[in-house]
């Protein structure tokens, strides 16, 4: 008999931890916060809308249940980790302004991977509002969904290092920031074709002059800067020479063969941007380029890095990318 | 199940007593009865070792469970998906079925609860007594169902062996089945007829260096009680038995047996083959077969280039799904007995009846046994090598709940191995294919028509599958 009750008392043990031990740990592991990423197409991250408090930290688990993702949040000084398939990335997140903070995907997951989004609540006291600065394409009134070319273009890569070699005065007017912010190039090359003094120079240096110019409102570190936000975020449907040639260009090319990047508040996605094409480069301002980028492509597959972006971030990826059309480089 | 202690007049008689020098050379000379060797005799002797690694596995079987329903939904990291497909799966392949024959059975949780409910006890059997205890239908006797079994699993293989959930029902499913066949059939219904892994298990167990086997007919003949039958929780008979196919190794016979006449021996491989069979049974020929259509399938969808075939595997309910299904199914239940059948008529000089055509079957078949054993082995090497070292990463981290168990960090680096690799799978299958020739020449050897010739077709039909598994896993 004793043996009979020794057995029955070594299976139930054997059970009773095969079942507690992870009973246990489910149980602790679900105190904490466990956030899933999945491919935006099969549901995005789980759970989508968190909150949080001011100054209290919020710990979050992070795993995914397919591929590699990524997590950062938008508009705050933190280094992206890495979220692993079946693996779980332990992240403290600490606030110290109210507001709706989006977070984000930042490995290449899937064509909608920019979709990978979810928001973070962050209650608390406001010591003062913050009024919300209009972005300055609204400012200035444009339409950053019309129709627009260029009517010239250079006959080679308009070099900024050839333009400083010609050795001309710019009118101060055209050498200010707000100037730069809100024309685009070829309203520059018009404007110094159509002064007298200039009529010595040839298209194309005048060309070169414009790049001059428009290198004089670029830093390198700013550049450096939108080399990387662009490779992160850009590349992969942009292509690595902006050419609008990137690995998911194909997938977003409209149905109907249009390769041309031409705008429109269309329902369908659409072919990427080609930053080398001059036509329209050229006839793009940075103001509408910063539009672009914060309000994204109404459908058309562009996404909105509004909440991603800082404004800082967002003048360093246009500052990037006039190097598709101009060499920015000091001399060669 | 009677268990000897319920004998009342059968006594076991002491060890020392039993042996004489008569005895001594009734034992098989070239075969070692393990169970006479003075410290491993204990071990079996006792039930609470076989009982703690039988727990060992009972725990492990309920983990793995909670594991594939509640754990990450990774394959490569939820212990269900590495522990029962990578895990266990080699160690069957590689271990237990080569160097133990049916050994797994001996350990498997599946048919615990069952026996538990059919004897009343776990150690002792109690008073109160679970089950309808009906004979298992005449009509379902033999493997054929097993065969259908390992069809099913091959009709579903892409999902269940990636998908932890799907994994995590199926195991208890197959637990809810055999606990409910014993309730309702008398002993290992489940283990004998249903289990698919018992199926090809007791087949190739008669290639393997274990066997349990009577000493002395003599004592066997004269002894009314048979305690090894009372005792045999499968209802097999150990004093009959002439291979190894139903024999579970669960020792119960070796210990009731009064006159200690029963051993476990080690044996040379492949000892249950090459004598000719008096049967006209060919489920065993049916499921050699099987299994044969099955890796040659398993290696190409599972290993090969062919992503859409691997897509068709997986999208169960599809269009290419169904034609997957079609064509596994033509390829076992049409094209390979077809061949087979067809190789065994034109060694048998095409002058043969039915009948002993169906005996010439049946004989043969023992040719596909070393066959399939080592494709199966070859198979397994070749997908499951690389990925032993994930073992290590759900063992540290079974849920993926962020644990570290053995203290170590995640994402360990994969090690490659593809070369051992592949010169190690193209060894198996010269073994497999060499050994096939030897059993089929020690048939045409025994044979009544001392033809030559038997041997050629079956031998051809070994090279052909041979050289088409090496295509599969290497070249």
């Amino acid at each position: 008999m004793r043996k009979e009750w020794l057995a029955r008392g070594i299976v139930i043990l054997g059970l009773a931890l095969a079942v507690t031990v992870p009973a246990v740990g489910w149980w602790q592991q679900k105190q904490g916060i466990v956030v899933h990423a999945h491919m935006a197409e099969t549901g995005g991250w789980d759970p989508e809308n968190l909150t949080a408090e001011v100054g209290k930290p919020l710990h979050l688990q992070l795993t995914s249940d397919d591929v590699t993702h990524g997590f950062a949040v938008g508009q705050m000084d933190m280094p992206a980790v890495d979220v692993m398939p079946g693996e779980m990335t332990d992240v403290t997140l600490v606030f110290d302004k109210p507001g709706k903070y989006t977070f984000y995907c930042t490995r290449w997951c899937s064509v909608n991977h920019w979709r990978m989004r979810g928001t973070i609540e962050v209650t608390g006291t406001q010591t003062s509002i913050e009024p919300v600065k209009p972005p300055l394409y609204v400012t200035l009134g444009l339409d950053i969904d019309a129709e627009h070319h260029a009517g010239t273009t250079p006959s080679e890569i308009p070099a900024a290092w050839r333009g400083a070699l010609l050795n001309r005065a710019i009118p101060d007017e055209y050498k200010s920031r707000d100037y730069y912010l809100s024309h685009a190039p070829i309203d520059l090359w018009l404007g110094l074709r159509s002064d007298p003094t200039n009529s010595d120079l040839t298209d194309q240096n005048l060309w070169d002059l414009v790049a001059w110019v428009w290198q004089s409102k670029t830093t390198p570190d700013e550049i450096q800067a939108g080399r990387e936000l662009f490779t992160a975020n850009c590349a992969a449907c942009h292509g690595e020479k902006g050419a609008g040639d990137g690995v998911f260009a194909d997938q977003l090319a409209a149905k109907t063969g249009n390769s041309n990047s031409s705008h429109t508040r269309g329902e369908q996605t659409q072919r990427p941007a080609d930053f080398t094409d001059p036509t329209h480069m050229l006839s793009t301002s940075p103001a509408h380029l910063q539009g672009k980028i914060i309000r994204g492509g109404m459908g058309t597959g562009m996404p909105y890095w509004g909440p991603i972006f800082t404004e800082h971030q967002t003048w360093a990826l246009v500052a990037y990318l006039w190097t598709f059309q101009f060499e920015l480089e000091a001399l060669p | 199940m009677t268990r000897l202690q319920d004998i009342p007049w059968a006594e076991e008689i002491p060890f020392n007593g039993q042996l004489d020098k008569s005895h001594r050379r009734l034992q098989f000379p070239d075969r070692l009865n393990l169970y006479r060797v003075d410290w491993l005799r204990p071990l079996f002797k006792s039930r609470w070792p076989q009982f703690i690694l039988r727990m060992l596995t009972l725990a492990g079987f309920v983990f793995t469970i909670l594991a594939g329903l509640f754990g990450p939904q990774v394959g490569s990291h939820n212990f269900a998906i590495i522990f029962v497909w990578i895990a266990w799966w080699t160690a069957l392949k590689l271990v237990f079925i080569p160097f133990g024959g049916r050994s797994w059975c001996s350990i498997c949780p599946i048919p615990l609860a069952g026996d538990w409910l059919q004897q009343g006890g776990i150690m002792e059997p109690g008073q109160r007594r679970f089950g309808l205890n009906l004979r298992w239908p005449k009509r379902l006797r033999g493997s054929w169902m097993q065969s259908g079994a390992f069809l099913l699993i091959g009709l579903f293989s892409a999902v269940t062996l990636t998908n932890p959930q799907v994994t995590g029902w199926v195991l208890l499913a197959i637990f809810g089945l055999a606990v409910g066949m014993s309730l309702v059939f008398e002993k290992r219904a489940f283990c004998t007829s249903l289990c698919p892994i018992g199926g090809f298990s007791g087949m190739y167990a008669q290639t393997s260096p274990v066997e349990l086997r009577i000493i002395e007919k003599d004592i066997c003949a004269k002894h009314e009680v048979k305690s090894c039958y009372q005792a045999c929780p499968w209802g097999l008979y150990p004093l009959a038995f002439r291979d190894s196919s139903a024999c579970g190794l669960c020792m119960e016979c070796l210990r009731a047996c009064p006159s200690d006449n029963l051993a476990l021996n080690l044996r040379p491989f492949s000892s249950d083959l090459g004598r000719q069979k008096t049967t006209s049974r060919l489920d065993e020929t049916f499921l050699a077969l099987v299994m044969l259509g099955s890796v040659v399938t398993f290696a190409a969808v599972f290993t090969g280039p062919w992503g859409w075939l691997k897509s068709a595997a997986f999208e169960i309910g599809s269009l290419p799904w169904v034609r997957y299904a079609f064509v596994y199914l033509a390829l076992n239940l049409l094209l390979m007995p077809v061949i087979f059948i067809g190789a065994v008529w034109a060694g048998e000089r095409f002058s043969v009846s039915w009948n002993s055509l169906k005996r010439a079957i049946a004989t043969q078949a023992q040719v596909l046994l070393p066959l399939g054993l080592m494709s199966w082995i070859a198979f397994t090497v070749s997908f499951a090598l690389p990925k032993l070292i994930l073992i290590l990463g759900v063992l540290n981290d079974p849920f993926g709940w962020g644990w570290s168990i053995l203290g170590l960090n995640q994402s360990i680096q994969k090690v490659s191995i593809s070369g051992p690799s592949m010169v190690l799978q193209v060894l198996l299958l010269m073994v497999g294919l060499f050994w096939s020739f030897s059993v089929a020449r020690k048939l045409a050897a025994t044979s009544a028509k001392k033809s030559q010739g038997t041997k050629l077709p079956i031998m051809a039909f070994s090279l052909v599958f041979t050289l088409l598994m090496l295509w599969l896993l290497v070249g």
